[in-house]
């Protein structure tokens, strides 16, 4: 391709066409689901037919009928109108923490994979201790010390993911900077930084596109989680994980109430899953396992 | 080898004394002063919190408290519990067994359940049956673990009866809960040991095999499996991490005692030296499974360089 094409939108156009048709049909399924949440994501008052806070005593425990498509729980709430507005909630829940997960553990990773030596050795024995805390339980320690509430709820996940992220750029890092087009920036004289933000950063995206996909898919659930707990969002808060937490009391009888929250959480973490997969597949063929 | 076990030894060592760090720095991070944080809201005279902060060495250097809770905590003293006043430590002791029955539970299924899932899928790739472990597995690492075991509950104890809702005790109280923890582990291993199998599957001493006439399920066992089971002791040991963690999550659905839940009422209740306890020994564990881990795969990979 010759230099002056590039950038050229028509070009750019059929490059993400391409993409498309090389997808499976379980990403482009994936694809689809994703776009159709952005609805709910970015205008959840225009598709919910009722105020997710509405406190209705004569519609309690409804079951799902042609007014309320999902049914009510037990203050009456139309429970699709809270899905569609806990949809804002637990996807901000998991873009927040996969951001500053990101901001923690790019420049970490970059620095330690490029700069190496002692405060690499330094900075991996710590990461060793923080990964010595499993799954949630980081998260948790997070909790303990910030309170709990929707935005500790982020911050804590955020922290908690961030060692994983950063072991994953200093490999891709260490990956490549031994290859010959840094060599041959570095002859040509280029500085650190320049060798950093334009040949290393580029590079990586494919493994970091990968891990924030599936760490966006487990950032939900874990965020769910300490809603779940009690420790996440709290109520009233239409939250997918604190509206199950609320309806497992009506399991016997109501079983719509914890049901539905329960099936768009799996639906969406399934979703981000298959993409993760077809995101590695198509990005870099080296990470498919 | 000696040189290897001894390096890995250390650096295990090192660890648990930084997860003592984090630890003890839990409390002191939180904004605001630590003997009212233990205190909770309630109000309390100034002379008392100046009391409770000499009584407990709050008032000392940072150095010195760290010093003392070091030295405290390797002699199994967890201080006592701001809600019960019981020591941390007994507490810790009476509810490891049931976190550990629970652990111990759903890896068994989860080996057991993810190695034969992922043999007969490997074994009938791309059938219907290789469709349908892969749909089963893709469930259990999409759905949260709060919600599939209240699925269980609706399904198995509400409406079938088969097993008890909540509680702690007999077998039956522990099929539940294992089958709700180890569905994710269970699925991670199993599409890893379809893809191992696959691998191994194809490789020419699998041929060689076969060409001499061993019998197909010899083959599986001693020349494939075997074989596929090195990347999967690694993926296992963080597996159990997420068990371990999962299990407070888990503990809760079922209303189960535990490790787990012990830590869920710690913070909620704002009882300092419970959580601290619950998170040292959850931690603690799990730097020693690594360690054990990293130790095994001497036995199982004699290509690992002891460098």
């Amino acid at each position: 391709m010759p230099s002056w094409t590039r950038g050229s939108s028509m070009v750019n156009r059929s490059a993400v066409a391409g993409l498309i048709r090389r997808l499976s049909p379980g990403a482009r399924a994936a694809a689809i689901v994703l776009v159709l949440l952005s609805g709910p994501l970015i205008w959840p008052k225009g598709l919910a037919p009722f105020d997710p806070a509405q406190i209705a005593p004569a519609e309690i425990f409804q079951p799902p009928s042609g007014t309320h498509w999902l049914g009510t729980d037990q203050y009456g709430r139309d429970i699709l109108s809270r899905l569609i507005h806990g949809t804002r909630t637990s996807m901000s829940l998991g873009l927040a923490s996969v951001s500053i997960s990101l901001a923690l553990s790019l420049p970490l990773g970059i620095a330690v994979g490029f700069y190496r030596g002692t405060f690499e050795a330094v900075v991996m024995r710590l990461l060793d201790i923080l990964m010595s805390f499993p799954g949630i339980l980081l998260a948790l320690v997070v909790i303990t010390v910030l309170g709990r509430g929707l935005l500790n709820a982020m911050i804590a996940v955020g922290i908690g993911q961030a060692p994983a992220y950063t072991r994953v750029v200093r490999s891709a890092v260490l990956s490549i900077r031994e290859l010959a087009y840094i060599e041959a920036a570095r002859a040509a004289g280029a500085r650190n930084g320049r060798i950093l933000w334009r040949h290393i950063l580029p590079n990586i995206a494919a493994p970091v596109i990968v891990i924030a996909t599936v760490g966006f898919a487990l950032a939900i659930i874990i965020g769910a989680s300490l809603g779940f707990l009690g420790l996440g969002a709290q109520p009233p808060t239409a939250e997918w994980g604190t509206m199950i937490s609320e309806g497992r009391a009506y399991l016997r009888s109501q079983w719509w109430i914890p049901a539905f929250p329960g099936l768009t959480i799996g639906l969406v973490v399934l979703t981000l899953n298959l993409l993760g997969d077809a995101l590695r597949d198509l990005l870099d063929p080296r990470l498919r396992s | 080898m000696l040189r290897y076990l001894l390096v890995r030894v250390g650096q295990a060592v090192l660890v648990v004394a930084g997860v003592v760090v984090v630890v003890f720095l839990m409390l002191h991070l939180t904004p605001g002063d630590p003997v009212q944080i233990l205190f909770g809201d309630a109000p309390v005279p100034k002379e008392q919190v100046e009391a409770l902060r000499h009584q407990l060495g709050l008032d000392l250097p940072i150095g010195v408290q760290f010093g003392r809770f070091f030295l405290r905590t390797l002699r199994g003293d967890l201080g006592r519990s701001l809600v019960s006043f019981r020591p941390v430590a007994s507490d810790l002791v009476r509810v490891v067994p049931h976190t550990a029955q629970l652990a111990v539970a759903s890896m068994l299924l989860a080996v057991v359940g993810g190695t034969l899932f992922g043999i007969v899928s490997a074994l009938y790739r791309n059938t219907w049956i290789d469709n349908g472990v892969t749909v089963i597995a893709l469930l259990g690492i999409s759905f949260p673990s709060f919600w599939t075991g209240l699925l269980f509950v609706w399904l198995f104890a509400v409406q079938l009866e088969w097993f008890p809702i909540t509680g702690y005790g007999s077998v039956k109280h522990l099929v539940l809960p294992a089958v709700t923890l180890g569905w994710y582990a269970g699925a991670v291993l199993t599409r890893l040991v379809r893809s191992g199998m696959l691998e191994v599957l194809r490789q020419d001493y699998v041929t060689t095999a076969r060409a001499k006439g061993v019998p197909q399920h010899r083959v599986i066992v001693l020349h494939a499996l075997r074989n596929a089971l090195i990347p999967i002791v690694t993926v296992l040991t963080i597996q159990f991490g997420t068990l371990l963690g999962g299990a407070v999550v888990v503990e809760t659905v079922f209303a189960r005692d535990g490790i787990g839940r012990m830590l869920v009422n710690g913070i909620l209740q704002k009882d300092f030296p419970v959580a601290q306890g619950a998170v040292l020994v959850v931690a603690v564990a799990y730097s020693l499974t690594n360690l054990a881990a990293d130790l095994s795969y001497a036995v199982l990979d004699p290509r690992v360089e002891y460098g």
